[in-house]
């Protein structure tokens, strides 16, 4: 085990005037591990990973990032540029609709090279071997390569986006709602793919998500929150199966099949 | 390996006027290595509840519990996760896995998460699976298209793959055919045999005659 985390937030708070995003939230985590964040729309879930992602600006708090070369480092004092860095190199976001984390007016291929070639890749048959092995990864067609995500189904363009934000060999991944709005056996598909990535390249993952089920598979941890606040944490089957805050118990009630 | 001492469980409901009902109270108990100890009592005595406290799936409302030197109550969930994946083994009455994925990868998972290599964990799977009987051309297919009976058997086969110092059991042949639950025991004596401390719930005073080296009765962790 190692005893420093590899990303550590701590009391991170979002207004927008009167209106409070999220509030006083902290947490760590350790390489390896997939932290789930669930709750109800309008949680403050999405809130709270847009700031920790370093896409919004919290009103307070810190988050703290083991960078590989200075250690635990302050974002918030990082600059701009080196910001930029982190968010193309170690750092990957997956958005829920992949139109908002893919270039939809540049092939396939193009997608997953942008983000190499963001990184110094200059080589172009280096760059599309890469984006091929990692479309074939994520189960799409290298026939399809020299097209355009516009003409991919929803499950294939977010694998397509998960192809596009691993092709850099990130540490952590933060993703909102990755299979939200996806048929249920492409989300199985995503799902196990998003398993095995995770075990075989050690990946880091904080996962935002409303669906039990899908944190259940894949979280080693769970936060659940309301109204902002983080109301209950801990082991994901212990808070799914012996909730202690009214409103998880609430939650995990509600299911159909939790 | 398993230590028990004055646990207590309630649970508290509250969407349900704050309804609070206790399951155990003041449980101790000891498992040591190479043994088999089987939790008895009526449906409902607490049997399950104590497996899942010692698991970390359930809060102990109070008392300490270790396992392999780790203290359970108020552990971090990363120690509770490293625990589980080298340690702590638990073979439930119900397979819960990713849809659409193989029975192979299934059984194979819990030995490449402790870095075994993707061949040695195939054979290893494929050995169990064998053992187990599950004929070979289901071996690519996923198991919740499975009989209920072949579901308890993978999720037997994925239980004892990686060889864990300390296993909880809960039913392990509950529903099972005369050949395969003398695979089960067998697999059970094994693992005792290579020191492995086991609690377990069994139903079928057989079964329990011949794994089992003590019993404990859990009605009597009840206030009276």
């Amino acid at each position: 085990m190692q005893d420093e985390p590899l990303f550590s937030a701590s009391a991170v708070s979002k207004s927008y005037g009167t209106h409070v995003g999220c509030r006083d939230v902290s947490f760590d985590l350790w390489p390896g591990e997939v932290l789930g964040i669930v709750g109800e729309s309008g949680s403050g879930k999405s809130t709270l990973l847009n700031c920790i992602s370093g896409q919004l600006d919290p009103s307070e708090g810190d988050v703290l990032y083991r960078t590989q070369d200075d250690g635990m480092k302050s974002t918030q004092a990082m600059s701009e540029p080196e910001l930029r860095k982190l968010r193309r190199t170690d750092w990957a976001f997956v958005h829920q609709n992949p139109r908002d984390g893919l270039r939809l007016s540049v092939s396939a291929g193009g997608n997953v090279g942008e983000r190499l070639m963001a990184v110094g890749a200059r080589h172009y048959g280096d760059i599309r071997r890469s984006a091929s092995e990692w479309l074939e990864r994520v189960e799409i067609s290298t026939a399809r390569i020299d097209d355009r995500p516009s003409t991919f189904s929803g499950g294939m363009q977010q694998r397509l986006q998960i192809a596009r934000n691993l092709v850099t060999h990130p540490r952590l991944i933060f993703m909102d709602e990755p299979t939200g709005g996806l048929d249920v056996s492409v989300q199985a598909r995503l799902l196990d793919l998003l398993r095995s990535l995770v075990r075989e390249l050690g990946l880091s993952a904080i996962i935002v998500t409303h669906d039990l089920a899908v944190v259940r598979l894949l979280a080693d941890r769970l936060m659940v929150m309301k109204d902002g606040s983080v109301v209950e944490q801990g082991l994901t089957d212990q808070v799914l199966d012996d909730p202690q805050h009214a409103y998880t118990q609430l939650l995990v009630s509600s299911v159909l099949m939790p | 390996m398993i230590h028990v001492e004055n646990v207590s469980k309630t649970f508290t409901l509250h969407n349900q006027h704050g309804a609070v009902i206790e399951v155990v109270s003041r449980a101790n108990l000891d498992v040591h290595s190479g043994e088999c100890v089987a939790l008895t009592g009526v449906s409902g005595s607490g049997k399950s509840t104590l497996m899942r406290m010692i698991f970390g799936n359930y809060l102990a409302a109070s008392g300490q519990i270790t396992v392999d030197g780790v203290r359970i109550v108020g552990a971090s969930p990363r120690e509770i996760i490293a625990l589980r994946r080298h340690r702590l083994g638990y073979v439930s009455q119900f397979l819960r896995v990713v849809p659409r994925v193989s029975t192979l990868d299934v059984v194979s998972e819990p030995l490449l998460r402790v870095g075994t290599s993707e061949v040695e964990a195939h054979g290893g799977a494929k050995d169990l699976l064998a053992r187990l009987r599950i004929p070979e051309p289901l071996w690519s297919l996923s198991p919740l298209t499975f009989s209920g009976g072949e579901q308890q058997r993978v999720n037997i086969a994925r239980g004892f793959a990686h060889h864990y110092p300390v296993l909880l059991v809960d039913e392990p042949t509950a529903s099972l055919d005369g050949t395969n639950r003398d695979t089960v025991l067998t697999l059970i004596e094994e693992a005792k045999a290579r020191g492995a401390a086991i609690l377990g719930i069994f139903h079928d005073a057989d079964a329990r005659a011949r794994v089992c080296d003590r019993e404990i009765d859990v009605s009597g962790f009840k206030t009276p």
